[in-house]
């Protein structure tokens, strides 16, 4: 077995040493009945070279968004990430490595962490920022409980504009970590139903910037009427290029800022890995979950890093931890702050513009077909359409003519019947005029 | 002034007329080492006997602070905010955390004098 | 004007140019490197962008106009910033790694060439599911090797990482106790316990009841028995167990807690020792985790990502989160809410959603290409050498160091720092004096339960040679340290490229993020 560098003399020399006669012997503890004596009911062993085949016929049974003109966002996004982050991030160095609890030799991981807080924090223009959690639904999670430890308050609210799952998270970890949240009947825009839940009991608002139907709106009412009431403003930021082009959760009074950063770095993936970016204000940095990066001397006065306020964390603090989070997504984050890095103020600000010019002409283009209307005026890189008929038939009959056009807002909000005929659209700099005009086409076809 | 009482889980406690200054005793200090961030209670927040009422923390450690008597918090030690470090310097003085306003005749009849809290921590080994 | 930096050598005194070793503060490979806000220009960039068309923006006053402050570097400029972070960087392709509870087992290169792959890459989690076939086949075929595995009939796949998947199977055991009416308070957790068990059971509403560990390194069974009532929901027990040793009553254990009405947890940390040899599903358990970024080689990556996919008993499948994979006559099918999985079976009840999307598929494609890479037969391998390499550390340390209990143990060793009494030297200053020996330190302090634990995981990825290395390095350590060689240990370490940093004042003052002057 290529992995297993052990040859059967090795084995036998240790045992002897050890004092044991064979294998077995070491597995005594295991009670009899539960010891296995032949082999799990699965294929033996193979090469690279039938390994790579299996998993390469598995893929090829996918359609990869960059093989058709793809539009599809709703909280994942597909931007161009320069070659060098993905060879960076190979680096055995960065890839290999545990999570840095010897700074001595772990310098590496601990200063990007640090360089990858201060862009987080700059970009949502809060505070300080945590070293990532596991993704932004997750992070939205979090930034919910977060809320009830500061203001002691048990009971969210939730723009009935946020993300559909993760509203769906929220409420799974409300069912049994005990607290209330309502959900507001805002959709596409709008935030007066939200307004009207707000009361003294109120924990945190969960707003989504831009929100998941691509509106981006005034948030400054919200935000008045939250703090009036000693609740806290949590907003999410599904699509983190947006923060290039619109005004960052910070200027309009966010206290937790919980952000996807997949669009930078990481890639579509399925899903999954992705990266939970946190932001809050200075104030409540000891409430906050996962890890935390700083800055301190070595004791030859050299500047250096260390992971710390880790009392707030489950290794230390067991039961009464901020949260249960152990791993976090420490490649991801790298990959993130190196296309960022890459990037820089200009080229994020150009990438963001570029991003909403095309989604401008998408938008206009789509719109021009006969049914079909723009509901989100006012959007970033995605919007929402009104099509003459159900979205999810028109989505398959877009796939099947080899265009990955939009998702059916039904999908993820099956049971709103106003969803049915609804269409998000997502474009970023990856599409070309080409794209645009396919889509347009196999759109009008399958409609006409 | 009264002398300073002691309770199981090391905190103390200084009563002087209806005010009473608390804070965790000298050994505990040693015992966390550096101590790096104190949570203090709200004022106007009362308190039971052996409520936990603070946080002390030193960088791999935390340790809940239980209120030695019950009463109402009148006062907390801003200075440990900026500096935690005099928790070290100064445990039974200058580190204290909160005081608390008492009636004339608080229960002190768990609490241990000097020499019997220093009975204590011997048997603690 | 720049000074250049010859004249500023030449204004050094002669004294200091003796005293510096080198001018610019690197010693030839090791690079001393600033932060990108030191190196980095707003103006600058390294990507070359097509110039937005002027189309006017539908933002209007939305749009952010003050200044960010974000630096940019061009591609040499940031290849070379994180080449060099990286170099300041220990990791398994380096040397041992022998992180006790972390299993920091070899990464194969296939596993990160298959996932790169566009098929798996490059495809949208809300793509029409016609288009992505392949991808849920991987998914299914990868749940299906797991529950042979571990002798389980369901699986949970999407929990993002191993405390994700714990608070996945403690929602599930308390959807299934509140299915039969049956609200429950407290969950048992030994005193050797990770602390995300702890944690976990506390976030899913629970208290928090110690168990306390016998003489011998196991749980104490008769304080456990005493403790099952009807107030305790589940018991959560890691096995092989946090000191390295097997379980020895956890059928017992299983029998009392089922007959109590409760759910056995198991926290599937250590499975490594486990794989191939023994199924967790015929010790009795109802859900554990399994740590992908564990036994199946997903690289650490720093500290994540993970995935932690949990194998639920019969008792606990119903309530499986949403998504999942089905397999019908029209291919795979992924379930994404709740009437889907009332119409898909009867007594479908999923407790709910722990995460956008589906979970962690770049793991999934890493994990698998590490199941086939191995099979049956390599993986059943795989548990006896990490066993035997343990076992073999053990051996070879335990007269000059102290372990605690008896072997044999399971994959990791468990010494404490009796062995240290008397020398000043704490277990700290010995893990840090192994950082100059070129090995990254063991994992310390932990578990709990002993006094300056030293917890030992080698994997099966080393070979004899280093193992033998590594047991002659800490055979001199022992030695240096009974010699009274205290400034070894107490000025380690000396070689890596930062000496021992202050954590306490970081923790005092935190500086979490640069700042301009």
């Amino acid at each position: 077995m290529r992995y297993l560098p052990l040859m059967a003399q090795d084995r036998t020399e240790m045992l002897r040493t050890i004092g044991a006669k064979q294998i077995d012997d070491l597995f005594k503890d295991v009670p009899p009945e539960a010891r296995l004596e032949g082999l799990i009911d699965m294929p033996r062993g193979q090469g690279e070279l039938e390994v790579e085949r299996a998993l390469t016929n598995m893929a090829a049974n996918n359609i990869a968004a960059g093989s058709v003109p793809f539009f599809i966002g709703a909280g994942a996004y597909r931007h161009h990430i320069p070659a060098s982050v993905d060879h960076l991030i190979q680096r055995s160095e960065f890839l290999t490595s545990y999570t840095p609890y010897q700074p001595e030799i772990s310098q590496g991981t601990l200063q990007y962490l640090f360089e990858f807080q201060t862009q987080v924090a700059l970009i949502t223009g809060m505070d300080v920022a945590n070293a990532s959690l596991y993704d932004g639904s997750t992070a939205c999670g979090e930034a919910v409980t977060m809320a009830h430890r500061i203001t002691k308050r048990r009971k969210a609210i939730l723009s009935g504009s946020l993300h559909p799952q993760y509203q769906e998270v929220v409420r799974t970890l409300a069912k049994y970590d005990g607290f209330d949240v309502s959900v507001s009947a805002d959709r596409l825009s709008g935030t007066e139903s939200l307004l009207e839940l707000i009361d003294q009991h109120t924990s945190c608002v969960v707003v989504q910037v831009p929100n998941f139907f691509g509106t981006v709106e005034d948030l400054s009412k919200v935000s008045q009427a939250v703090h009036a009431q000693g609740a806290l403003l949590v907003v999410i930021v599904p699509e983190i290029v947006s923060l290039g082009l619109i005004r960052p959760p910070g200027d309009f009074g966010a206290d937790i800022v919980a952000c996807e950063g997949q669009s930078l770095g990481v890639g579509l993936n399925f899903g999954g890995p992705y990266l939970g970016l946190f932001a809050t204000r200075q104030k409540y940095v000891r409430h906050m979950p996962g890890r935390l990066c700083g800055a301190t001397t070595d004791v030859q006065g050299r500047p250096g890093y260390v992971l710390t306020l880790s009392t707030r964390e489950q290794h230390i603090r067991r039961e009464k931890a901020t949260s249960n989070i152990c791993t976090n997504s420490g490649l991801c984050s790298l990959a993130w702050t190196i296309h960022m890095t890459l990037l820089g103020e200009k080229g994020y600000r150009q990438l963001a513009r570029l991003n909403h010019q095309i989604a401008v002409q998408l938008a206009d283009d789509l719109s021009s077909l006969k049914g079909v209307e723009l509901l989100t005026p006012v959007f970033f890189n995605e919007f929402t359409l009104r099509l003459p008929r159900p979205a999810g038939p028109v989505v398959d009959a877009l796939a099947e003519k080899g265009v990955l056009g939009g998702m059916p807002a039904s999908r993820l909000m099956a049971h709103d019947g106003a969803m049915e005929n609804l269409l998000i659209v997502a474009a970023t700099e990856t599409n070309t005029q080409s794209d645009i005009a396919a889509f347009r086409s196999a759109l009008g076809q399958v409609l006409s | 002034m009264t002398d300073i009482l002691y309770t199981e889980q090391h905190e103390w406690v200084r009563i002087e007329g209806e005010t009473a200054s608390a804070g965790i005793s000298k050994y505990a200090a040693e015992q966390l080492g550096d101590v790096v961030y104190v949570e203090l209670p709200e004022l106007g927040r009362t308190v039971e006997a052996a409520e936990e009422v603070a946080v002390v923390e030193s960088v791999k450690a935390a340790s809940e602070v239980y209120a030695p008597i019950g009463g109402e918090v009148i006062e907390v030690n801003a200075a440990l905010g900026d500096a935690p470090e005099i928790v070290n310097q100064d445990a039974e003085g200058a580190g204290w955390f909160f005081k608390l306003k008492v009636d004339n005749t608080p229960a002190t009849e768990n609490l241990m004098d000097a020499e019997a809290y220093r009975k204590h921590i011997e048997g603690l080994g | 004007m720049k000074t250049s930096h010859m004249s500023s050598v030449a204004m050094e005194t002669p004294e200091e140019v003796h005293m510096k070793p080198t001018y610019s503060g690197n010693k030839a490979l090791a690079q001393e490197e600033k932060l990108i806000f030191e190196l980095g220009d707003m103006a600058k960039t390294g990507v070359d962008l097509a110039e937005p068309a002027p189309i006017p923006s539908r933002l209007a006053e939305f749009e952010r106009t003050d200044p960010i402050g974000l630096p940019g570097l061009t591609e040499p400029e940031a290849v070379r910033h994180y080449v060099r972070l990286s170099q300041t960087n220990y990791s398994i392709d380096t040397g041992m790694y022998p992180l006790g509870s972390c299993t920091m087992k070899h990464n194969p290169r296939l596993n990160e060439k298959m996932a790169r792959l566009p098929g798996f890459a490059d495809i949208h989690p809300l793509q029409p599911q016609q288009t992505v076939q392949g991808a849920l086949e991987l998914i299914d075929a990868l749940a299906e090797g797991l529950k042979a595995l571990t002798g389980m009939p369901a699986i949970a796949m999407s929990p993002r990482a191993g405390a994700h998947g714990e608070l996945c199977g403690i929602m599930a055991i308390r959807a299934a106790l509140e299915a039969r009416g049956d609200a429950r308070k407290t969950v048992l957790v030994p005193e050797s316990a990770h602390g995300t068990n702890p944690a976990t059971a506390a976030q899913c509403g629970y208290a928090v009841d110690i168990i306390p560990s016998s003489a011998d390194g196991r749980v104490d069974v008769a304080a456990l028995k005493a403790k099952l009532d009807h107030d305790v929901a589940a018991i959560m027990l890691t096995n092989p167990n946090t000191c390295g040793l097997f379980e020895r009553d956890i059928i017992d254990v299983a029998e009392a807690v089922h007959a109590a009405g409760a759910l056995f947890y198991c926290d599937g940390a250590n499975f490594n020792a486990l794989i191939g040899k023994v199924r967790p599903g015929d010790l009795g358990i109802d859900a554990m985790h399994i740590n992908l970024h564990k036994t199946f080689s997903t690289p650490h990556g720093g500290g994540g990502p993970g995935a932690g996919p949990v194998v639920l008993s019969s008792a606990l499948a119903p309530f499986a989160p949403l998504p999942y994979v089905v397999h019908g006559p029209d291919g795979w099918r992924l379930i994404e809410n709740h009437d889907e999985a009332g119409d898909q079976a009867d007594d479908a009840a999923p407790f709910g959603r722990l995460t956008a999307f589906h979970g962690q598929m770049g793991m999934y494609v890493r994990a698998y290409a590490y199941m086939l890479s191995h099979g049956s037969d390599g993986l059943r391998q795989v548990a006896e050498d990490a066993v035997l390499s343990a076992n073999y550390v053990m051996a070879s340390l335990q007269d000059v160091m102290s372990a605690p209990y008896a072997g044999p143990c399971m994959h990791e060793v468990l010494f404490d720092e009796t062995f240290l009494d008397g020398t000043g030297i704490s277990t700290l200053d010995f893990a840090k004096a192994m950082i100059d020996e070129g090995f990254h330190p063991m994992t310390m302090y932990f578990p709990l339960v002993v006094h300056g634990a030293m917890l030992i995981e080698p994997t099966e990825s080393e070979s004899k040679e280093s193992l033998d290395q590594f047991i002659a390095s800490m055979r001199f350590l022992v030695l240096a340290a009974k010699n009274g060689d205290v400034k070894r240990f107490k000025s380690a370490p000396q070689f890596a490229p930062r000496a021992r940093l202050d954590e306490t004042a970081a923790a005092r003052k935190p500086v979490l993020r640069w700042h301009p002057n």
